[in-house]
């Protein structure tokens, strides 16, 4: 391999000019949006008035992480395969949303997915319960956002850790204080056609040089590295793990708050499903072009240099850029990674910012009893004061090994938000008493079973061995959550809830509210 | 005419329609779980089945991954064909029923 020197970490005049771009044409539509976000429906939805393809571009957007885009290309430029296991987990969660959870979700919540599990049950208790779950989640996505955003930028334009975190923070708090769920949506849309199609570029320009057949450039792979890169590696060496983290990220995608909104921006249940359809076509397209990004970097970058830069190969998809498009081509790629790092961030801020206002402001602290304007207002003061808090929060973990975060946010999701939701959907006899207790009991396994796995108490604790021997906790954290739920319903149930079970069905299924008086 | 909530519940077309969701779901749940964990026991019980060349280039597990994404799209394709045209024909032939057309 000739020695290559690349520019990566220094001013790049081409990615500040990309990125002016960006933020002139984001700052533009938040403007625009702005004027339209009046009304909570505004400010939390974007008042319904998002279609179903453009919701699954958005849902996309949100989904696909810089993380992911960066990360999982250089886990494959590393370890090969095994980045396209890792893929796979992340996809297989989404039909998931679509069999089970989108439909139920339009029909009956309006602005969070804590408005379906309290749908029938007592409000205030669930909707506490419920704002622990989603705000953990929430919080524990975002640290690990920030984390991953300042070392990101600071490796890709030389930018100082803490400048990066404030002008991220800045930037996505002026989106959504502003301009709410409608400029969040397009930042989010915009975002994925950058991202897909940057990726596509690239993706053509590597394949250009192996007669546009992916086999050749696998085949250059293993005449490199051998034919161990075509195989499976050590990411799944024991099966309970791969078991439970594989639980996680299925169960916890239909569990994620700012993913579980999104649902609630279109018109009607037709249109959120076309939603998912969408949505899981561009990020299972998206996860196949970052498997020959990886497989592009490690034949035309080398392994060698990828690790030189940066031990984890989070630079391997920048570095393919610049190798096969020069710097221009880098700015452009790099441009668009601090656009998804944006766009990421406001979703989820958004998303902890309802629950704050709308589940526990309105309906725990007024009981229901808001004002339009009152409401609104208590959305703008959470997402600023929530806003800060990311920028704290990516601050105080500087340096820190935040990677577990991401996992462990999914398995808060898949034990805490997705039992409570499945089963006030479709168990007649869940009770109040029981929904607390299998959010409460998800949400405190998966923390503290994670605390003593080898993902904390080992790697991060720095203990010789582990007391629990499962890397993610989910496939026990789920299992207590439904049985904390079943065993809960049976202790104490709610004649309430069960009665209006029947209102709720029709309203599940046939979109329509029997409350209003029927036909003549 | 007026028909309440556990009326419409106990009616036979709304029980065949809530039958055939919860069939379809179950079905294509099942499905996705299978194929999932399927590829992941094999890959911790039996990875020399898909280390396995076919030609220089390409192992066993390469086209085994790539099916399981295009499985994962194509299921939710099938949701959607699926509720568009029988799902919501029947839905709409209940509300017809109750006087609430769309």
């Amino acid at each position: 391999m000739d020695q290559f020197t690349t520019t990566i970490g220094q001013p790049n005049l081409t990615s500040i000019l990309f990125f002016i771009v960006f933020i002139s044409v984001t700052i533009g539509i938040t403007y625009f949006a702005a004027k339209r976000t009046k009304t909570t429906a505004e400010f939390y939805t974007a008042g319904g008035g998002i279609s179903g393809f453009q919701n699954g571009l958005a849902l996309a957007g949100d989904y696909m992480s810089a993380a992911s885009f960066l990360g999982i290309a250089g886990l494959v430029s590393l370890k090969g395969y095994d980045g396209l296991i890792y893929s796979i987990g992340f996809l297989v969660g989404w039909p998931l949303i679509m069999f089970l959870i989108a439909e139920p979700l339009r029909n009956l919540g309006k602005y969070t997915f804590a408005d379906v599990v309290a749908y029938r049950l007592s409000q205030k208790p669930i909707r506490i319960a419920a704002s622990v779950g989603s705000l953990m989640t929430v919080c524990f996505y975002l640290i690990a956002q920030m984390v991953g955003s300042g070392s990101l930028i600071k490796m890709m334009f030389g930018l100082p850790y803490e400048v990066a975190i404030v002008f991220v923070g800045a930037v996505m708090i002026g989106y959504v204080l502003f301009g709410g769920m409608l400029a969040t949506t397009w930042v989010q849309i915009i975002k994925a056609v950058l991202l897909l199609g940057g990726a596509t570029v690239l993706v053509i320009m590597v394949l250009s040089k192996f007669g546009m057949n992916p086999v050749n450039l696998f085949a250059a792979a293993q005449a490199k590295y051998g034919a161990k890169v075509l195989a499976p590696g050590g990411l799944v060496s024991n099966p309970w793990d791969a078991m439970s983290l594989g639980l996680a990220l299925m169960f916890g995608t239909a569990g994620l708050p700012h993913i579980l909104m999104r649902f609630y921006t279109v018109p009607d249940a037709k249109a959120a499903r076309k939603s998912v359809f969408v949505a899981t076509g561009f990020i299972a397209f998206f996860y196949i072009l970052t498997f020959i990004i990886g497989f592009g970097a490690m034949v035309l970058v080398g392994q060698d240099v990828i690790t030189g830069i940066d031990k984890g190969g989070n630079m391997a998809a920048l570095l393919l850029a610049e190798v096969t498009g020069g710097t221009m081509f880098l700015g452009f790629i790099a441009a668009v990674a601090f656009a998804t790092i944006l766009a990421v961030v406001a979703g989820l801020t958004l998303a902890g910012a309802t629950t704050l206002s709308h589940d526990l402001y309105v309906n725990v602290f007024r009981g229901g009893r808001a004002a339009e304007q009152e409401e609104v207002r208590v959305a703008k003061i959470a997402t600023l004061g929530l806003g800060v808090l990311a920028v704290a929060l990516g601050l105080a973990f500087k340096g820190q090994n935040v990677a577990f975060m991401v996992g462990l946010a999914f398995a808060i999701a898949a034990s805490a938000n997705f039992p409570a939701l499945l089963l006030s959907i479709t168990w007649r006899r869940f009770s109040t008493f029981g929904a607390v207790c299998s959010i409460v009991t998800g949400t405190t396994l998966a923390v503290a079973l994670i605390i003593i796995s080898p993902t904390v108490w080992v790697d991060i604790l720095k203990n010789p061995t582990a007391i629990f021997p499962l890397k993610n906790p989910a496939l026990i954290s789920i299992a207590g959550s439904f049985l904390a739920g079943y065993i809960g319903s049976l202790i104490k149930g709610d004649e309430t809830a069960e009665a209006r079970y029947a209102e709720q069905k029709v309203r599940n299924y046939l979109g329509i509210s029997v409350e209003k008086p029927l036909g003549e | 005419m007026k028909r309440d909530a556990q009326t419409i519940i106990a009616s036979p077309e709304f029980k065949a329609l809530v039958a055939r969701k919860g069939l379809v779901s179950a079905v294509l749940t099942v499905v996705m779980l299978g194929a999932y964990f399927g590829f992941i026991l094999v890959l911790a019980f039996g990875k020399e089945l898909l280390s396995n060349l076919i030609t220089d280039g390409l192992s066993v597990g390469i086209p085994i991954g790539l099916a399981i994404i295009l499985l994962a799209w194509a299921l939710t394709g099938i949701y959607v064909y699926w509720a568009n045209n029988a799902y919501d024909n029947a839905v709409n032939e209940i509300r017809k029923g109750l006087g609430r057309s769309e």
